[in-house]
């Protein structure tokens, strides 16, 4: 499904009710907060109403009839009014803060969670950078909006509903004269808000399609010089920020007529309110007082309008991120344990038996047909031939990190589906060709594959790996930090921590999976040496494309277009010459030519 | 630039005019109200009592209020274009400030030296130069005009106030350098909450990061609670971080809007008391509150104007320390049509990364053109050092390296590396497709035969054509990865293509499978003689055939020769022949009999 969720229009020109109802259920716990949000945004926006009847009642009992009686207690009960909403605004910013960070916090708990427990189906479909995108930045979009959307949504549309109302009472004849601009002004905005965002949205993207290429011309920095192609790089950035220059300006430009355009409606709604009002003062039927306010109120009523109007594009705009969490939340993993699975008892043996497994990737082809392969607990078998034979395949049905499509695997004699996955994997330790490090210290990526180790117990496991001769010499020794791209530290003596991780966590099944192809030659001798150790005592799966590190595995499997085409020991696969062979001689032949010529000189 | 000095002398005319339109229309509803609505004689320069008179004076303008309004309105139609003049022309100018930046910096990142890549991590330069110009470019566009707007507004203002009313005056400004001296003492003490929530955001983000690219260890190792509890760990300090933010600035808006209503309420209450005196009229009272709401709100967002002025000057700087960053030079012998031959020659080369830590000590030989030369040596010996130094990537500071006998420093840079084909360790993949990956680099437009004919050299013809897409297949796609094997074979295609007359490999076959390491070497001693060839590798059964070897310890050479002469002399390169050959029996029928040779194509 997420293949096709990146396809998915990023405007969406309806608002989809069940996707935000989705996402307001993030917002449950919160919703008294987000009551009594709505009641402060209905007081302020109240004394927003209020203020200007005060300056009314000012004019009317004071300035017209020409008395300051009462003034004294008028100024108490404006500076008590003032400080009430000051009291407000702080108390609905800070409520509304609640909201925004209580609703990320949980919408981005819940993410995580789920992305724990997705398949890797799920994850080589799906971009780690497409993944952040959605945990980070569209997960703050939303909570934004779902808070200050509420505030700017329950303050506009009670000030004007409330400014509507005493305009009405007051003179229902110059609030109908004033309204009549409302729907061109709800109009204006509506599509100008509209548009405005559609070409921000455009400057986004452009904006990170340039912080893209940046981040290409530094990285390739060097591989460009090699090229010489410093000038045609340069061309192809100065297009793109031809196109921001032209995407940014015409944004501006629509901002820029959209105000005027307001404040024009406005200024119109004003004239309207002189024109007609005047003959009322004139004539008596309207106080001065009340002119006043009204043309206070017209210039106050437009900018609710705006806001509303605001909040409706941006929760549209918000829709394609809204769309995309709940899809993520959504998403159920592909492999689950299921009802009857039962916990072992103990840890696992490692006895293993692949029955008449078949499995494919998800839109390619079958990689493994028929496959049958029995391993007995506590031996090492290595598995070799060409790429995409099918080796992979094999140790990730292993790992369960697929399942196959046809065919039962069974360890310990239970079909694998009724192990629990999270004790399946506790009883697995997997190298992988480029050791995967976490940032912090040593210590702490050794600790990972126990979490109660104690430091005796760490170190331990780092001597028994040959890690510990090298940690030693650094200068902060087990508390080094691993950084990315760290230099202190070379592939090779990574590659031993992640053993050292391994021997920590005691697995049952041990899987390699060409643990020493990325190491130079002396690393890659004292990885060989750990990998001894480090079989003894567990069922042990090593890959290998260098032929020497597995010689002294109990059997050696070809596997050759999904199917196993030699079986058996070094010496008695050499014996036979067969395709084993051919593979080990070829990878020997020149030295073997040499050494033959080296002979008969 | 000086059209973006036109452009912004256009536009701080233009909202100079939009803030005199702005100030024009309470001017206009208090003449309004007081004099034609009210009996109040008008209170205004002589030409506009004028224009009035002129008009019919009171009764003929109370019959025809219209034109009251109609003046409303057009004042908010100059007002209307003029604010749209200013927003159009700072944003050409903020916008061609952003664009030049943008180009200028991306221009300068292509042709600084190398060393300057290795002073900033690449996050910190993509930084400077979106956040940072976006910054500018902000300054430019809103603050440059709003900084000018109120200014501008208080020149105005202020002479309007003291004019309608001088007690009134000193009134309407009384609180006003309060809220000011609170706007900035505020936002310079909040900085530190904003750089503490953003970095929990940044120590969130990581986590997560490092939490999908290493799923497969988490899951492997079963460590999905222990990462959750780590990522809610992280997740809580974020909320925290934001929340106490937020409290913060709720403080601090809820104190500046108590400040402004004093400061308006003053006004009202005192007006009203004045009016009652009959020391100023209605109209002035209202033109006052009128005013008072256009000071407060600029002056209400100083101190975060102030702040962002700030942020400006450090964003400014960090680009300089690029813009101002010296160029790779561009002078030099550059030869023309002609490609030069492949003799080179090292002698006495001595580099330094750092001064004091000396990578390469007194490096000398010699390689003719069209021989194959091969490097050996351990992790960190100075190997990749040492090849990079002949495209000049690096510069040497002792001894001399020749090329056709000339001192390559003597040649044109650019020239120069034309003709040498590199293939770096962690070759680099442009985003485009994987032909345009392969073609660039090349000058003429190469048939498609001799692209596939590189491919097929470098060993990745046929995977290519597995892709769905082919050679079309967008590098870097969704769902699509390069191994590091298939980038190698990709690099490797692509300098081939260029058929440079010295040809380098930085340990460019070591994530390749044997076969295909084969493969591409016989591929590539086919073409014998072509290219000067020099191979950096840590497999020696490439070094076999080679004309000389190299071996290089420490940054010193320790060895050179042949393999027959080498593998017979005590040194590394004996030890390591043994290590790797250790597998093989040579009592092994290997050598009585065809052998496996024969039954591949090699």
């Amino acid at each position: 499904m997420a293949g096709i969720e990146f396809l998915k229009a990023d405007f969406q020109r309806q608002l989809d009710i069940g996707t935000w109802k989705m996402i307001l259920q993030f917002a449950r716990p919160y919703r008294n907060t987000m009551l009594l949000l709505g009641l402060f945004m209905i007081f302020v926006a109240g004394v927003d109403i209020v203020m200007p009847l005060l300056t009314k009642y000012a004019i009317d009992n004071f300035i017209v009839p020409v008395k300051s009686e009462g003034l004294f207690r008028f100024s108490i009960l404006y500076f008590s009014i003032a400080i009430f909403q000051a009291l407000n605004v702080g108390i609905f910013i800070l409520l509304a803060g609640k909201v925004e960070t209580g609703v990320s916090y949980a919408i981005r708990r819940d993410g995580f969670k789920k992305l724990q427990e997705l398949s890797f189906s799920f994850y080589d479909k799906t971009p780690v950078g497409w993944l952040m995108a959605r945990m980070t930045s569209d997960i703050s979009k939303l909570s934004e909006i779902i808070a200050w959307g509420l505030v700017d949504l329950v303050w506009g549309s009670t000030l004007m509903a409330g400014i509507a109302l005493v305009m009405l009472i007051m003179s229902w004849k110059l609030t109908l004269i004033i309204l009549s601009i409302v729907p061109l002004l709800a109009w204006i905005s509506r599509k100008f808000q509209v548009i405005i965002l559609r070409s921000y949205r455009v400057v986004k993207k452009t904006n990170s399609r340039i912080t893209a290429s940046f981040n290409e011309g530094i990285l390739s920095a060097v591989t460009t010089k090699t090229l010489v192609h410093e000038d045609n790089n340069f061309h192809e950035f100065e297009k793109l920020t031809n196109r921001m220059y032209s995407a940014s300006f015409g944004a501006a430009v629509q901002s820029a007529l959209y105000l005027p355009l307001v404040q024009l409606a406005a200024m119109i709604g004003t004239a309207m309110a002189v024109w007609f009002g005047r003959k009322g003062v004139i004539s008596g039927d309207i106080s001065y007082g009340l002119l006043v306010m009204f043309l206070s109120y017209t210039g106050f009523f437009f900018i609710p309008i705006q806001e509303v109007a605001r909040v409706f594009a941006e929760l549209q705009n918000a829709q394609a991120s809204a769309e995309r969490i709940v899809s993520l939340i959504r998403t159920e993993p592909e492999l689950f344990d299921s009802p009857e699975s039962v916990q072992p008892a103990g840890r696992l043996r490692g006895r293993i038996r692949f029955e008449d497994v078949s499995f494919g990737y998800v839109g390619g082809q079958a990689v493994l047909k028929h496959f049958n392969l029995t391993i007995d607990a506590g031996s090492t078998i290595a598995l070799v031939g060409e790429t995409g034979g099918g080796k992979t395949s094999i140790i990730s049905l292993l790992c369960r990190f697929y399942e196959p499509n046809r065919g039962t695997i069974f360890i310990d004699d239970l079909d694998y589906t009724k192990i629990p996955l999270e004790f399946l994997h506790s009883n697995l330790g997997v190298i992988l060709q480029t050791p995967h490090l976490f940032s912090g210290t040593i210590l702490e990526n050794i600790r990972y594959g126990k979490l109660t180790a104690t430091v005796e117990e760490i170190t331990e496991a780092a001597k028994s790996v040959y890690c510990h001769e090298f940690i030693a010499q650094l200068p902060d020794q087990y508390n080094t930090e691993i950084t990315e791209g760290g230099t202190n530290i070379s592939a090779g003596e990574k590659q031993l921590i992640s053993l050292a991780r391994a021997v920590l966590a005691d697995p049952a099944l041990l899987i390699m999976d060409e643990a020493t192809s990325s190491v130079d030659t002396e690393a890659e001798l004292l990885i060989q040496r750990a990998m001894e150790i480090l079989v003894e005592g567990r069922t042990s799966i090593i890959i290998a494309h260098r032929l020497s590190t597995i010689r002294k595995a109990d059997r050696i499997i070809v596997i050759e277009g999904g199917q196993i085409a030699e079986d058996g020991m070094h010496d008695d696969l050499i014996a036979k010459r067969g395709k084993y062979y051919q593979l080990y001689f070829h990878q020997f032949q020149d030295q073997a030519a040499i050494m033959t010529l080296q002979k008969r000189k | 630039m000086n059209g973006n000095r036109l452009l912004y002398s256009g536009a701080i005319l233009s909202i100079g005019f939009a803030t005199l339109f702005t100030y024009a229309s309470p001017l206009v509803l208090r003449s309004t109200i007081d004099s034609i609505i009210g009996d109040k004689p008008l209170t205004a320069p002589q030409i506009l009592i004028n224009l009035f008179t002129y008009l019919g004076g009171v009764t003929v303008l109370r019959q025809k209020l219209w034109y009251a309004g109609l003046l409303l309105v057009v004042i908010a139609l100059f007002r209307g274009c003029f604010n749209y003049l200013t927003g159009r022309w700072s944003a050409a100018a903020s916008e061609s400030i952003a664009l030049k930046l943008r180009n200028d910096l991306y221009a300068r990142l292509q042709k600084v030296p190398v060393p300057f890549y290795f002073r900033f991590k690449t996050g910190d330069l993509v930084q400077r130069c979106t956040s940072d110009v976006e910054t500018i470019r902000k300054f430019f566009g809103v603050q440059v005009v709003d900084v000018g707007k109120s200014l501008l507004m208080l020149l105005l203002v202020i002479p309007i106030l003291f004019s309608l009313d001088v007690k009134m005056a000193f009134l309407s400004l009384a609180i006003i350098p309060a809220i000011i001296t609170f706007a900035i003492i505020f936002f310079l003490k909040i900085k530190s909450k904003f750089t503490i929530a953003d970095e929990s955001e940044g120590s969130m983000s990581a986590m997560l990061q490092e939490n999908l690219t290493g799923i497969r260890v988490v899951r492997a190792f079963a460590r999905e609670d222990y990462e959750i509890a780590k990522f809610e760990e992280k997740n809580r300090l974020y909320r925290e971080n934001v929340f106490n933010l937020i409290r913060i600035l709720g403080i601090y808006w809820g104190l500046s809007d108590a400040l402004i209503y004093f400061q308006t309420g003053l006004v009202l209450v005192a007006g009203i008391f004045r009016v009652i005196q009959g020391e100023i009229t209605l109209g002035t009272l209202v033109a006052f509150m009128t005013y008072e709401e256009f000071l407060l709100w600029p002056i209400r967002a100083a101190g975060r104007t102030l702040t962002d002025l700030g942020k400006a000057f450090v964003s400014i700087g960090r680009i300089s320390a690029i813009l101002d960053a010296p160029l790779e030079t561009d002078s030099g012998w550059s030869g023309g049509d002609s490609r030069i031959i492949g003799n080179i020659v090292f002698d006495k080369v001595t580099f330094a990364y750092k001064p004091g830590e000396t990578v390469l000590k007194n490096i000398s030989f010699t390689i003719k053109a069209g021989e194959t030369v091969v490097i050996i040596g351990p992790t960190g010996s100075g190997k990749s050092t040492l090849v990079n130094l002949l495209p000049r990537l690096w510069e040497i500071a002792e001894g001399s390296i020749l090329i056709d006998g000339r001192e390559i420093r003597l040649y044109n840079r650019y020239y120069l590396r034309e003709q040498i084909g590199i293939v770096l360790q962690e070759p680099f993949l442009y985003s485009k497709t994987l032909q345009d990956n392969i073609l660039l680099g090349t000058t003429n437009i190469q048939n498609e035969n001799k692209l596939i004919e590189a491919s097929q050299i470098a060993a990745i013809h046929d995977e290519i054509l597995t892709f769905e897409k082919g050679y079309n297949t967008l590098v870097g796609e969704r769902g699509v990865t390069l191994s590091g094997g298939q980038k190698q074979r990709i690099a490797i295609a692509r300098t081939i293509l260029r058929n440079p007359p010295i040809l380098i490999f930085d340990d460019s076959l070591s994530a390749l499978d044997t076969k295909t390491e084969t493969h591409i070497k016989n591929a590539l001693s086919n073409r014998k003689g072509n290219a000067t060839t020099i191979v950096i590798t840590h497999r020696l059964n490439i070094a076999i055939d080679a004309d000389h070897i190299i071996v290089l310890e420490n940054g010193t050479i320790t060895q050179q020769g042949t393999h027959a002469v080498l593998s017979e002399s005590p040194g590394l390169y004996k030890r390591l022949w043994e290590l790797q050959t250790a597998g093989v029996n040579i009592n092994n029928p290997v050598s009585t009999q065809t052998g496996p040779e024969g039954s591949w194509p090699g």
